[in-house]
């Protein structure tokens, strides 16, 4: 553990990229292979699993130490964080190790200790008594940083200011690698385990598992800058979807469906891997998941009630019809071809899909565009379509690892808008702890009043944030918990990707990644738009 | 102080005080002077030489005598000054007033007033940790204690500042091929550091025009400090490489900061407890040091005062004030301009 806590406060404690490297190529070096697996799962976001929540955490601290609930929750509002709360807490009351006490003097367990044997056992003690006893006896050996450390692990989420790429390229500099190599045994490895490390590292050529994706290939925005010397020849075009970006991998006698996420959503989508058992073994797509009924791409709303159960039922399976939009063949005849071009793989996918192609599996179409202009029409016109947008792919190119700049592109329709008024506030977490950086926005009913329909955190530079900050720290009505209702001021326009009915929400509408687009000072309050203007929007998109 | 507790405000027409805010700052009526006063006066106490509790104007100051060079430089050398060495007793108006150490920075005071039997203390801002640079605080037994609450949440809790000067110390070393900018505040803290540091290196430090003068004006009053230089004696091209630099935070991310290729960051501050906080502000590094009393010395500090009612002046003033409310103390909100010296944390 004290190993991987030197890690995190060096990576925490720069912002220069080589002295991250520099930090985790000292790390693996010297780091037993079961750790380096966990540290590898960690630092990638690839394990988030929260063995308790934060209110548990919270609970149990509350309940061993006695402590005012008041105090804890003032506490709380100035961190914005509870593992973090709680491991300054733990110190306040000397429940903590001093931190300058020499490692050495106590025992250290390793990390894969803490993770394969401790934390499991602490989630298996249901009597909470029992728990917040072993909790606090967890605690009393560590230092505030390693409580808020071992915190984060227990309450999963734990996010480590790291880019993937920077851990890629320390592992493959230590162990003497290409990082494409590093990058696509990484991808799909979910488990940890000093044999899952060996193999991350292994000098020579392995067999890939049979489950295992490749690396997605990610697309960057489309930019004036390439349109100038414009070829059509050069360019495939194509809808881009409002799905689940997926591999379907077929190999070894079974189907995998991975998301661009790098989960496994096989259980997700039991009617589309049941189809794909007709695709010859050694096979493996990308594509685009997304709900169609009634020849309609429904919304992304539609398409998350497949996600995150353990099992479909047979009646959501019904109701929301998948179907999958091949784009892309990445393996075909167990060989990877990721190296040919874009127009010979297309050949090769047609050919593997021609039996396959239903109402449930389809092609995605190229489109046609002579110029510029035309692929802003055909933009202008993907909402029509369903789509979110235009992709733009170079007919040339190989399928690149992650996001290489030159052969994918996306081109996304502009964002429904409508003008709002902040109704809500509330304090951030991490970064913005102690601001107010979480705000709802309200439209106008019927009967003149506000009704709240989204929450946004972004869009707002650093001098908004603060100066907004200031406004409603002035201008609150009434406080609830965390939450500060305000005096209905200021007007912003929200951007969003999509709008849906739901019957979850007051306003009766959900809408898909709101964000801050400007902060309308031209604006007054009741010049807002009003929620049957959202409700029109409703039957212009999907 | 936060607006939901102004209404809490301590009527001062209802309640006969020897100490109250008025829009000048904290007026002593049997004594006729106010102290830190935010505007001219005819006779203003000083604290302490921070910006936001000596401002200029009044006709006369009365200051601890460790406290009036820094006054000088901060206000001027043409004002009439009376400065009193700690402990000494002086009558103004019916009441006598006397110094006594609050541990803060160099000549820092707590006032102490003693009217009709009754004694009264004003804090002004204090600390309790250890400091080579300034005299360590002295409890004052009084009935009333009239206390700063800049960090009054119990997160907040400090390591005594040579361990955190140590951490200083080898996060400069840990990389000897950049410049490390140390930012903290140009009086008090900055002269702190360098006191810490001579326990672990003789090598020579750097320091920010702003820094330099009150690092002279530490010395001369027979404060032992590191070696220093100002960044600006150096000649064109000197790269500052594995130099240890000290500069004010007003200077992170200007154009002083071009001088120095690549440096490495860090601030020296009691914000620093709260990681949000650090990566806000934009610094790689946060060292927790502060000048003020943290969560535990403050509770400790009130009680060993003997004081059973007690104002607060600024900081988290509503959590100390329900606090110390549950534990039976009479508790009052004076409302007053000092700033969370170690600047806002929101």
């Amino acid at each position: 553990m004290k190993a991987f806590t030197k890690l995190y406060d060096e990576l925490d404690s720069t912002t220069s990229t080589n002295e991250k490297i520099t930090a985790l190529k000292k790390y693996f070096t010297n780091a037993p292979a079961d750790d380096a697996m966990w540290a590898v799962l960690i630092l990638t976001s690839r394990i988030s699993k929260r063995v308790l929540t934060s209110r548990s955490l919270r609970e149990s601290f509350l309940r061993i130490t006695k402590y005012s609930n008041w105090l804890y929750e003032e506490s709380y509002s100035q961190v914005g964080d509870t593992a973090e709360t709680l491991s300054l807490l733990l110190q306040s009351l000397d429940l903590a190790r001093h931190e300058s006490i020499a490692p050495g003097e106590t025992s250290d367990k390793s990390l894969s200790n803490w993770l394969e044997v401790d934390i499991p056992e602490l989630a298996k003690i249901k009597d909470e008594d029992q728990r917040a006893e072993k909790l606090l006896s967890f605690w009393k050996e560590l230092t505030p940083l390693e409580i808020f450390i071992l915190n984060k692990l227990m309450t999963g989420g734990f996010r480590v200011g790291v880019s993937e790429k920077s851990v890629v390229r320390a592992l493959s500099e230590v162990f003497n690698l290409e990082t494409d190599q590093v990058s696509h045994r990484l991808t799909g490895a979910t488990d940890p385990g000093a044999e899952n490390f060996k193999r991350l590292i292994s000098k020579e050529k392995l067999e890939s598992l049979p489950s295992q994706p490749y690396p997605f290939c990610l697309a960057y925005a489309w930019s004036e800058r390439t349109e100038k010397d414009w070829d059509s020849q050069r360019w495939c075009i194509e809808w881009k979807y409002d799905g689940i970006r997926s591999q379907i991998i077929r190999r070894a006698g079974a189907i995998w469906i991975w998301s661009r996420g790098e989960d496994d959503i096989s259980v997700s989508f039991p009617d589309i891997a049941e189809l794909f058992a007709a695709l010859p073994d050694g096979t493996v797509l990308d594509g685009e998941i997304v709900i169609i009924k009634d020849d309609q791409i429904q919304s992304f709303q539609e398409l998350q009630k497949r996600l995150g159960r353990k099992k479909v039922s047979a009646l959501t399976l019904k109701n929301t019809p998948a179907a999958f939009i091949a784009y892309d063949c990445l393996e075909t005849g167990h060989e990877d071809i990721r190296q040919i071009s874009l127009r010979e793989r297309k050949q090769i996918l047609e050919k593997l899909m021609t039996p396959l192609l239903s109402k449930k599996i389809r092609l995605s179409p190229t489109l046609n565009a002579e110029n510029p202009e035309q692929v802003e029409d055909l933009r202008a016109l993907s909402r029509e379509k369903q789509a979110e947008g235009v992709m733009i792919k170079d007919w040339s190119s190989s399928y690149p690892v992650g996001r290489k700049t030159g052969y994918w592109w996306k081109n996304k329709v502009d964002p429904l808008t409508l003008d709002a008024v902040l109704l809500y506030a509330q304090a951030g977490t991490g970064r913005r702890a102690n601001l107010y950086t979480d705000y709802t926005f309200a439209l106008w009913s019927e009967n003149k009043e506000l009704i709240p329909f989204a929450k946004a955190y972004s869009g707002l530079d650093q001098d908004e944030i603060n100066q907004l900050d200031y406004w409603i720290r002035r201008h609150t009505k009434e406080k609830f918990g965390p939450v500060r209702s305000l005096e209905p001021f200021h007007v912003f326009e929200i951007g969003f990707e999509g709008i849906a009915a739901s019957n979850r929400h007051k306003s009766g509408i959900a809408v898909r990644f709101p964000r801050i687009l400007r902060w309308r000072k031209d604006k007054k309050f009741d010049e807002a738009d009003h929620l049957t203007t959202a409700f029109k929007l409703l039957d212009g998109t999907p | 102080m936060k607006a939901r507790a102004w209404h809490k405000i301590w009527n001062i027409k209802t309640v006969n005080n020897l100490v109250r805010a008025t829009s000048e700052g904290l007026y002593c009526e049997p004594g006729n002077f106010f102290i830190d006063p935010w505007k001219p006066v005819q006779t203003a106490l000083i604290t302490h030489a921070h910006s936001d509790h000596a401002h200029a104007g009044s006709a006369q100051y009365f200051c601890a005598e460790k406290c009036l060079p820094l006054l000088k430089h901060r206000i001027g050398h043409e004002n009439k000054y009376h400065a009193l060495k700690y402990g000494e007793k002086f009558k103004i108006g019916d009441t006598v007033i006397s110094f006594h150490p609050a541990g803060h920075i160099l000549g820092s005071s707590q006032v102490r007033i003693e009217y009709k039997g009754k004694v009264w203390v004003v804090s002004g801002d204090f600390k309790r940790g250890e400091d080579p640079s300034c005299d360590e605080f002295e409890v004052v037994h009084c009935d009333v204690f009239i206390s700063e609450a800049t960090f009054a949440l119990p997160i907040y809790r400090w390591e005594s500042g040579e361990v955190t000067a140590k951490k200083i110390f080898d996060w400069w070393q840990s990389d000897l091929e950049r410049p490390s900018l140390l930012f903290c505040y140009a009086l008090g803290k900055s002269q702190r550091v360098l006191a810490e540091l001579k326990k672990f290196t003789d090598k020579k430090v750097y320091l920010h025009g702003a820094v330099e003068n009150l690092t002279e004006i530490y010395r001369k009053n027979g404060i032992d400090l590191i070696d220093t230089a100002p960044v600006a004696s150096m000649e064109k091209g000197y790269s500052f490489k594995g130099d240890l630099i000290i500069a004010p935070p007003s200077a992170h991310r200007s154009t002083w900061m071009k001088r120095f290729k690549d440096p490495q960051t860090a601030f020296a501050s009691g914000w620093m407890q709260v990681r949000g906080v650090r990566r806000r502000k934009g610094y790689e590094k946060g060292f927790v040091l502060s000048d003020h009393a943290d969560w535990i010395e403050l509770n400790r500090t009130i009680e060993q005062t003997g004081a059973k009612t007690v104002y607060l002046t600024h900081g988290k003033t509503d959590v100390l004030e329900r606090y110390l409310t549950e534990k039976g103390y009479e508790v009052r909100l004076f409302k007053t301009e000092y700033e969370d010296q170690e600047e806002a944390s929101s």
